[in-house]
């Protein structure tokens, strides 16, 4: 069981929001689905993950389309992701992968979407205010 | 277009005798007009229509499919079938269906299509499709994650894409906010509600995806 795993009950008694931040290093020695269910795990449980490097795009594609799958009335309504959107020029494209160049890192903030919400954001900056529920 | 997709398309005609029936998905945000511009597109070129059209969101839940479109101009034409999806989010609450005057039943019923659809939307865009038009809402702000997202994703399947700037009619509209977010991409002006702009819609789409 991973760190990740043990730490899931940090918030049990209501008193405050838990914060799981993952390492480039963590992330890397994991498969994609691997990443993904730990992303949702610690959401699941009500904490906010911080990503130091974040996903590369068909991670992404992946985290939505099990986000959708694992979406319940009264439970679960989904996550709340956000990166900087200039991220959107790296493309990690084939040529990109063929010639050794790496994905730009993009830090990335995930949570429940009932707890964290997104007040600003613009190409450097991301506001966002986290509610116990 | 990105180098991988020119090459691609390139040496598939240099394979092919025929002209080549590509499939390009419409994507975008929920209430981007996705389904207005699949209609708009389907009746200039068929008569026919995709699927019904409306004001609350994820009135679209499953994928559609609009086959043998042939849009012509200026010499050059393109055969492809439209793809319309589920508009993507992150999130979907029934909560906020009930907020449109739905009973709970059905709000449920169809927060849980919406999911799947969502789900077939994403699994269409790593397998299914051959080009994409990206959809926005130019009254609405586009710095949004899941634009920044899907956006990246197109890029990293090299897939053609262009940016249409949908509903230009309304009063709050800007392309320009739209071109900044996306500089990196052809960002078109349209109103597929309203028909304009569709003779450049089309002179694009014959151009990047014929």
């Amino acid at each position: 069981m991973s760190e990740a795993d043990d730490s899931s009950a940090g918030d049990a008694d209501g008193s405050g929001v838990q914060l799981d931040m993952i390492s480039g290093e963590r992330m890397d020695q994991l498969a994609s689905m691997e990443k993904i269910r730990l992303i949702l795990d610690s959401v699941h449980d009500g904490n906010i993950v911080i990503l130091e490097e974040g996903l590369d795009p068909e991670e992404e594609s992946k985290l939505i389309e099990v986000t959708m799958t694992e979406i319940s009335p009264d439970e679960f309504t989904g996550i709340e992701i956000e990166t900087y959107p200039g991220s959107s020029k790296s493309s990690g494209g084939f040529f990109d992968r063929l010639m050794g160049r790496e994905t730009e890192t993009k830090l990335t903030v995930i949570g429940p979407a009932n707890r964290l919400e997104t007040l600003h954001k613009d190409e450097t900056l991301i506001s966002a205010l986290v509610t116990r529920t | 277009m990105g180098l991988l997709a020119g090459l691609r398309n390139s040496i598939s005609n240099l394979f092919s005798s025929g002209q080549k029936q590509r499939r390009i998905g419409i994507y975008g945000p929920p209430n981007a007009g996705k389904t207005t511009l699949a209609n708009r597109i389907a009746r200039d070129w068929t008569g026919d229509a995709v699927g019904p059209e409306s004001h609350i969101p994820h009135e679209t839940r499953r994928a559609r499919r609009k086959e043998d479109i042939e849009i012509e101009r200026n010499g050059k034409s393109v055969n492809i079938d439209i793809v319309d999806t589920p508009g993507v989010a992150t999130k979907v609450d029934y909560e906020e269906f009930i907020e449109h005057d739905m009973e709970k039943d059905d709000a449920v019923r169809r927060s849980r299509e919406a999911t799947e659809g969502v789900a077939e939307a994403m699994h269409w865009l790593r397998e299914d499709v051959d080009g994409v038009i990206y959809v926005l809402d130019s009254a609405e702000d586009p710095f949004t994650q899941v634009n920044t997202m899907l956006v990246g994703i197109i890029e990293s399947q090299d897939l053609p894409v262009l940016i249409f700037a949908n509903k230009i009619d309304l009063e709050d509209a800007s392309i320009q906010r739209i071109t900044n977010a996306f500089p990196q991409h052809e960002t078109v002006p349209l109103s597929a509600l309203e028909g304009e702009n569709m003779d450049e819609v089309y002179e694009k789409i014959a151009e990047y995806f014929g």
